[in-house]
């Protein structure tokens, strides 16, 4: 009961710093306060807060069970690359997207490409994909709550009062405080991802008889001595990955909170301690879920040392059913649970719950995000805003984060959550496809709406197209089937982890084919008025 | 010069000369491909720091003052 009370405390004190951020807020200054928390974050907040909006469940949860079944390469895949390519980002785009909504006016993305290459309904088109793409991203989280809060209580609250706790914690403070109240929750996020990486790391470290005797067997296994290697990933793949980071800036979310910035220096600091804030929450997740394969003294993780044992040597042979059981079975989502349950103490598991918890919560900046989108790029650009007045803007604003988040609890109930699961990952891949829109428009004068509309239209339908190949061909047993040859060339293969295209993440080629079709469409169509180019160029 | 180091440090990610080597452990307990991912990370860090000092976009800073109205037509 203790580590659900801890979590219990954990969501009073964030819906505190919505109404708190609410008392704060000018409501006179209209949808600037409350959208963007009137441009006004310091470097603290600023610095920690868009951290805090990057990391998701995936970061304490997802990292260590993919370093428990795929080894130390997780932190190569995931942690290194975005340590590199986000601060990059941020640096030579997401200053300049700063200072043109600071110019300019914009709150959105959108409002900046609409003006850049003077069009409307291209704009809305951009408005629906990236709303299409988010929208899974927001329902995992509201389903994340419930799965958390149910395990937590040991199934004492069940999974539709979690979802319906959390969503209406996350609702309550971006309802009432915006994105003042959402930039203080995620300050107050990473601070104890902080905390509980270090604490986990040395609790459990002792519990285990120290990390060094740990790798040291590991190292002496048979079938073990691979996951201290990288081994088992091809370097095509590894490469494909830093593919995926580039999504983060391109991501809505991402975009307008550089917006929300007192001053273009804030984002010094958070460059320089971006890489820093990785590493400190990444590698002890990494660390953990490979030692946790000697943790066989933990019942829940030896069956997964079995299940996984078994499917390596019998898994061809075993029927469909069987095997999906087994990796179920043998999957390391909860391993961090697991072993922070076995050797830490009940406040540690307490820190743990609230953690994730405060994880899960991140889908509020996207719930955010798709309302100040709803709101500026439908409502006011349709004339919303001209006919009923600002107040009216914001008030549509609070409505649409109820609205999205009553749909999403919703869906939450009756949905697979694999299904969103597999969305969110192809949300990471569609939005790293749509960053050449964000350096066309800001580096490119040449660029063209109709190169933006050619982008679009092929992120679209090229992330169908994975998505129907990816569910409609099982996942192998063993090594890649290869669905498409070209001679000797396989150009596409189904592996356990998804499509391959040329043995590479179906990122690489969208990405590249947005960046060809974005030069070859906007040299064939003609360009923005010098009287516009001139605003940014 | 500044992007040809950062293509640089873009290319030190993938580590292909450790990518099969498990051992010695460094200071005991980290598997050296993730002692050199852990070291890039901090190396990233200060390649970020010597960028701000000696690339920042400071012709950005002085923009704060503008028409305020997002343009776009239907």
């Amino acid at each position: 009961m203790i580590p659900l009370a801890i979590v219990g405390l954990y969501l009073v004190a964030v819906v505190y710093v919505g109404v708190f951020a609410f008392r704060r807020s000018d409501r006179r200054a209209g949808a600037e306060d409350f959208f963007l928390a009137g441009r006004s974050l310091g470097p603290f907040v600023f610095v920690l807060s868009l951290f805090g909006t990057n990391m998701t469940a995936f970061s304490i949860l997802g990292s260590s069970g993919h370093a428990f079944s795929n080894g130390i390469v997780t932190y190569g895949l995931m942690a290194s690359s975005s340590a590199l390519i986000i601060p990059l980002s941020l640096f030579f785009i997401g200053t300049r997207i700063w200072s043109l909504g600071h110019r300019h006016g914009f709150m959105t993305p959108v409002q900046m490409f609409r003006d850049r290459w003077e069009c409307g309904h291209i704009g809305t088109v951009i408005f629906v994909v990236q709303a299409v793409l988010l929208v899974p991203y927001i329902i995992v989280g509201v389903m994340g709550g419930g799965t958390t809060l149910a395990a937590l209580s040991g199934g004492l609250v069940p999974y539709w009062a979690g979802g319906a706790l959390v969503a209406l914690v996350v609702m309550s403070y971006v309802f009432f405080g915006g994105m003042r109240g959402t930039a203080w929750v995620n300050t107050l996020q990473t601070l104890m991802f902080l905390a509980f990486g270090l604490l986990a790391v040395a609790v459990v470290g002792a519990g285990m008889g120290g990390f060094g005797h740990v790798f040291t067997e590991m190292l002496d296994t048979p079938g073990q001595a691979a996951l201290l290697t990288r081994e088992r990933i091809s370097p095509w793949y590894f490469f494909s990955y830093t593919f995926i980071p580039l999504s983060s800036i391109a991501f809505p979310h991402i975009g307008i909170f550089c917006l929300t910035a007192k001053k273009l220096t804030h984002f010094k600091r958070t460059v320089i301690l971006y890489p820093i804030c990785m590493l400190a929450i990444w590698l002890p997740c990494v660390f953990l879920g490979v030692a946790a394969n000697r943790a066989t003294d933990v019942p829940a993780i030896k069956a997964k040392l079995d299940a996984r044992a078994t499917l390596a040597t019998a898994g061809p042979t075993l029927d469909a059913t069987e095997r999906d059981r087994l990796r179920r079975t043998a999957s390391g989502d909860d391993v961090m649970l697991r072993l922070v349950e076995h050797y830490a103490p009940v406040w540690l598991i307490g820190l743990l719950g609230a953690s994730v918890m405060a994880a899960v919560m991140a889908s509020d900046s996207q719930i955010l995000a798709l309302s100040t989108m709803f709101t500026e790029d439908v409502f006011t650009f349709y004339g919303g805003t001209a006919r009923f007045g600002p107040n009216v803007q914001v008030q549509m604003g609070r409505l649409f984060v109820v609205l999205l988040t009553v749909v999403a609890y919703a869906i939450a109930l009756r949905v697979p959550q694999s299904i969103f699961d597999l969305a969110s990952q192809f949300a990471f891949a569609g939005y790293s496809a749509l960053s050449p829109l964000l350096v066309a428009a800001l580096f490119w004068r040449r660029s063209t709406k109709w190169g933006a509309l050619a982008v679009v239209i092929w992120v679209a339908i090229g992330i169908a197209a994975v998505a129907a190949v990816q569910i409609n061909v099982p996942a192998p047993a063993g090594p890649p089937t290869v669905l498409w040859t070209l001679g000797e060339v396989a150009v596409l293969s189904r592996a356990a982890a998804g499509l391959l295209v040329f043995n590479l993440l179906p990122v690489v080629p969208l990405t590249i084919g947005s960046v060809l079709l974005m030069g070859l469409v906007s040299v064939l169509t003609p360009p923005p008025g010098e009287r516009t180019l001139a605003r940014y160029f | 010069m500044t992007a040809l180091v950062l293509l640089l440090f873009f290319a030190l990610h993938q580590d292909l000369w450790l990518w099969r080597t498990s051992s010695p452990l460094v200071f005991g307990v980290l598997p050296p491909g993730l002692a050199y991912h852990a070291a890039y990370t901090l190396a990233v860090s200060l390649i970020m720091a010597v960028l701000v000092r000696r690339a920042w976009p400071s012709h950005l800073e002085g923009e704060e003052s503008g028409d305020g109205t997002p343009g776009g037509r239907a």
